[in-house]
């Protein structure tokens, strides 16, 4: 057997996710983020942001979103029970602050096979309301025995 | 934005120790909106053959990031990229050390050659961050 490869270059609906300061508080909380920029909007705007900021790995709160149809859609052919998160990277625009409204926008980078694996490899790419980037995501999921 | 005198190429990152408690992929789950079974059900974990739940990958992830973020001062604005390869599993109640050596700075951005890892087992391989320093 052998991946299929005719779902790459495939684009997915955009997602636009509204960024709320308490999520951001939970998930700092949840990650250990102490700096209290991420906790409070006073410190965040003193620091010369608009509003309490996230820390750079919220973008899975809103990235996700639309990245999960692109990984269970039965064109790409991903089988979930064999697969696993292989690699990732995320390179970051114009910091994300509660208030932004963020859209995100994924599509099937590559397929290929490798050792027997299945590689399949997703982009985002999400932008604030003005239009600014604020991170481009490579989400690499392997699946074994393909 | 960071203080250069702590980030030479070949100088080591501060480590980063935290050990997630019993409870926190549940926390994680809530707050990522992940809430696949095999992260907080040891029940399901051990059905489909893990040995217990497993740490989110993103949760270890932003423990790598957390790293590099307090090695560049603290400021959120100088991660500027972060790539990780996922290995092994990380597991709750168990502490996590998050290392890094700085391998360039240019022009204004240092490259840290970073990972992570659980009583010697990799979790978080070959992972690279670039850190603005100016």
């Amino acid at each position: 057997m052998t991946v299929n490869a005719a779902a790459v270059g495939k684009e997915y609906p955009a997602v636009t996710y509204e960024v709320g300061h308490e999520k951001i508080r939970e998930y700092a909380n949840a990650v250990g983020e102490e700096n209290p920029v991420h906790h409070d909007r006073t410190a965040a705007e003193a620091a010369g942001f608009r509003s309490t900021v996230a820390p750079p790995m919220f973008t899975v709160v809103y990235s996700s979103p639309a990245v999960g149809p692109a990984v269970t859609d039965p064109e790409v052919g991903i089988n979930l029970m064999m697969m696993v998160h292989g690699s990732q990277e995320f390179i970051w625009g114009e910091p994300v602050c509660a208030g932004d409204s963020i859209t995100t926008t994924c599509k099937v980078k590559e397929i290929f096979e490798k050792d027997g694996k299945g590689f399949y490899v997703f982009e985002s790419v999400s932008t604030n309301q003005d239009g600014a980037e604020v991170v481009r995501g490579v989400w690499t999921n392997i699946v074994r025995g393909v | 934005m960071a203080d250069l005198n702590e980030l030479n190429s070949g100088e080591a990152i501060p480590e980063l120790r935290v050990t997630p408690d019993k409870y926190l992929p549940h926390r994680y789950a809530g707050a990522s909106g992940d809430f696949n079974p095999i992260h907080i059900d040891p029940e399901f974990a051990k059905a489909v053959g893990l040995p217990q739940n497993i740490l989110h990958g993103l949760y270890s992830m932003a423990q790598v990031a957390r790293a590099q973020t307090a090695a560049a001062g603290g400021d959120p604005r100088a991660l500027q990229r972060l790539s990780v390869q996922f290995r092994g599993m990380g597991v709750p109640e168990q502490e996590i050390v998050v290392s890094g050596t700085v391998s360039a700075v240019e022009d204004g951005v240092a490259t840290v050659e970073t990972q992570a890892e659980q009583a010697g087992n990799g979790i978080i391989r070959n992972a690279v961050a670039e850190l603005k320093i100016a």
